[in-house]
């Protein structure tokens, strides 16, 4: 096995999902014939090629730092699954 | 004469020379919608009162004589372009109820020409997949076999264009999810030079990779569109500031001087179906007939370009998704108490099968000690990729290869099978590592009836050869003018 089901379990938490238990099994064979496969990658020489982020040739977009129109408060709220004066809810984070 | 069959060049005609109002032509799309959307499966939503008073403007406009190419048009989006204060999910369970308060610049784009937007087509969850099996929302039959996938991710956008459910559509494409859809559903698409359109508001799946671009009825369509949504946006930074030529000026009819080059490893790709092979190599004769000249060229890498792409794409996939934290908007689990718990379970929840499968992919790609051996990795694969597009580049204009190795396959025949759904994309995802343009054509049917597609690829911001390639293919065919039976 290219990857054990704790390996997954672990990795899921750090994208922060809670991976049904049911699924983890399945997920764990899946994801190894995929990384099986992406070992092929191993026999190509890539010795000193350097590596490529962007196919296109790309600067640094700077502009002025100058005050815009962006969205209202109201509006970039508007899809929020819990608000309140003007803010987004979430769980509390901090015992007091 | 029925007007949802119109392509964009006929109703605009049409359009301006006052034979028919874009409310007969929102009308007539819309009752095929009615007629047919049981069936084909293509939309998510379909945006009946809007795209009737866009239509209404439209009309008062070409009534003052203002008509811009797209004005009174009725376009399919796919459902991961913001279209402000219209639903736009996805297709995932995450984002059921998202209401962007905002337009994707290629949206705003159309609609400062006058377009309709006639409703959003469904896809892949998150772009994620080569069927549309993995909506969270409905499943998409291909129009020409309803038994059969019509492609994806963007299956809703060329399922609409194929059964006239739209004039014209627009999609995205990552790894091929506009060319393959194109090529299963018999319409043309497609993916322009990474950088050439904005994707402002285009939710993103892989930003290196992903790339906006048109689904349509022909070649002259594909033209028109790309003349509205491309060119340079300060909204996105990795929007390219290169002048936009006129698209249409390339739908001319002289492919001499012009050279094609056939990638050797191509034709020994494992699975290629035999129809497909068929009828690519008939295409090849066809343009070498119509005076193009001839080489074959070689891609050494071609074997590696699925590994690298399955390794990149998750990568970036997994840290784009981490904002689906149920905070700002999208689905939530409002009954975890504390912070932790309510990221995992909502995104547990939100999120279906195959994206949490390549976000775990990403994840583990990227994490301590893993990093080296597989992003790195990749992402070296992926410059030797690049330099033999180059190299490849230097003896020809464009080349020729086919869309997918097969017609398209069996609704829930590779559901369970990721990694043998990842290589079908072996000929399409290349140009998205490599950032170069590719386009589906029509060039043939199998033996069964299903639509196979011709892909031509260029170099950077060499859109305007794909077209006239494309377009001199096309009108020595007739495979674009065909229909399936509804």
């Amino acid at each position: 096995m290219k990857i054990t089901k704790q390996e997954v379990l672990h990795v899921a938490n750090l994208a922060r999902l809670d991976v049904d238990k049911v699924l983890i099994d399945k997920f764990a064979g899946q994801i190894g014939t995929i990384l099986e496969y992406v070992d092929t990658l191993k026999s190509v020489d890539t010795q000193g090629v350097t590596p490529t982020s962007h196919a296109i040739f790309l600067t640094n977009a700077f502009r002025e730092d100058e005050e815009k129109q962006s969205i209202d408060c109201n509006s970039a709220l508007s899809n929020a699954p819990e608000k309140e004066d003007g803010n987004f809810i979430v769980p509390k984070v901090i015992n007091s | 004469m029925n007007l949802h069959e119109l392509t964009i060049k006929k109703a605009h005609t049409l359009l301006k020379e006052k034979e028919i109002s874009s409310q007969e032509l929102t009308r007539a799309v819309l009752d095929r919608i009615d007629a047919v959307e049981e069936k084909v499966g293509a939309y998510i939503s379909v945006a009946r009162e809007t795209a009737m008073a866009q239509a209404k403007i439209a009309d008062k406009a070409i009534s003052q004589g203002n008509i811009l190419p797209l004005t009174g048009i009725p376009m399919a989006i796919k459902d991961l372009m913001c279209t402000k204060g219209l639903l736009t999910t996805c297709a995932s369970r995450i984002l059921e109820n998202f209401v962007p308060p905002y337009d994707a610049t290629v949206v705003k784009k159309l609609k400062t020409q006058g377009a309709v937007i006639i409703g959003k087509a469904n896809m892949d969850e998150f772009a994620m997949g080569s069927s549309n099996e993995h909506s969270a929302i409905k499943l998409t039959h291909n129009p020409w076999d309803l038994t059969r996938i019509p492609g994806g991710s963007s299956g809703g956008s060329a399922a609409a264009v194929a059964a006239d459910m739209c004039i014209g559509s627009l999609g995205s494409d990552t790894g091929g999810s506009i060319r393959q859809p194109a090529s299963h559903c018999g319409v043309v698409g497609m993916k322009p030079t990474y950088g050439r359109v904005s994707r402002f508001g285009l939710v993103a799946f892989a930003s290196s990779l992903d790339q906006i671009g048109p689904l349509t009825k022909d070649v002259t369509d594909c033209a028109m569109v790309m003349n509205v949504i491309s060119g340079y946006d300060s909204a996105d930074s990795t929007s390219v500031p290169e002048d936009v030529p006129d698209y249409t000026s390339f739908l001319e009819d002289d492919l001499r001087g012009m050279v094609v080059g056939i990638p050797k490893q191509y034709s020994s790709a494992k699975g290629l179906d035999p129809d497909v092979s068929e009828a690519v190599k008939n295409a090849v004769e066809k343009i070498q007939g119509l005076g193009a000249g001839c080489v074959e060229v070689s891609l050494p890498h071609t074997e590696h370009a699925v590994a690298a792409y399955y390794v990149i794409a998750p990568s970036e996939a997994s840290s784009n998704l981490a904002r689906y934290d149920g905070v700002k908007y999208g689905y939530r689990d409002k009954n975890k108490k504390s912070l932790m718990e309510m990221y995992k379970s909502t995104r547990s929840r939100g999120f279906g099968p195959e994206v949490q499968r390549r976000i775990i992919l990403g994840t583990y790609s990227l994490s301590a000690g893993y990093y080296d051996a597989y992003y790195g990795k990749a992402s070296q694969v992926r410059t030797l990729i690049i330099e033999d597009f180059k190299k490849a580049f230097e003896s020809c204009d464009v080349i020729l290869s086919p869309v997918a190795p097969t017609p398209a396959f069996k609704i829930g025949e590779m559901v369970d099978d990721p990694l043998t759904m990842y290589l079908s994309d072996i000929f399409t995802l290349s140009a998205n590592l490599a950032g170069i343009p590719g386009i589906s054509v029509p060039c043939g049917f199998s033996s069964n009836g299903l639509p196979i597609g011709l892909q031509i690829m260029a170099k950077h911001f060499d859109e305007g050869k794909l077209i006239k390639v494309a377009y001199n293919f096309e009108q020595s065919t007739d495979f674009h003018k065909k229909k399936p039976k509804l």
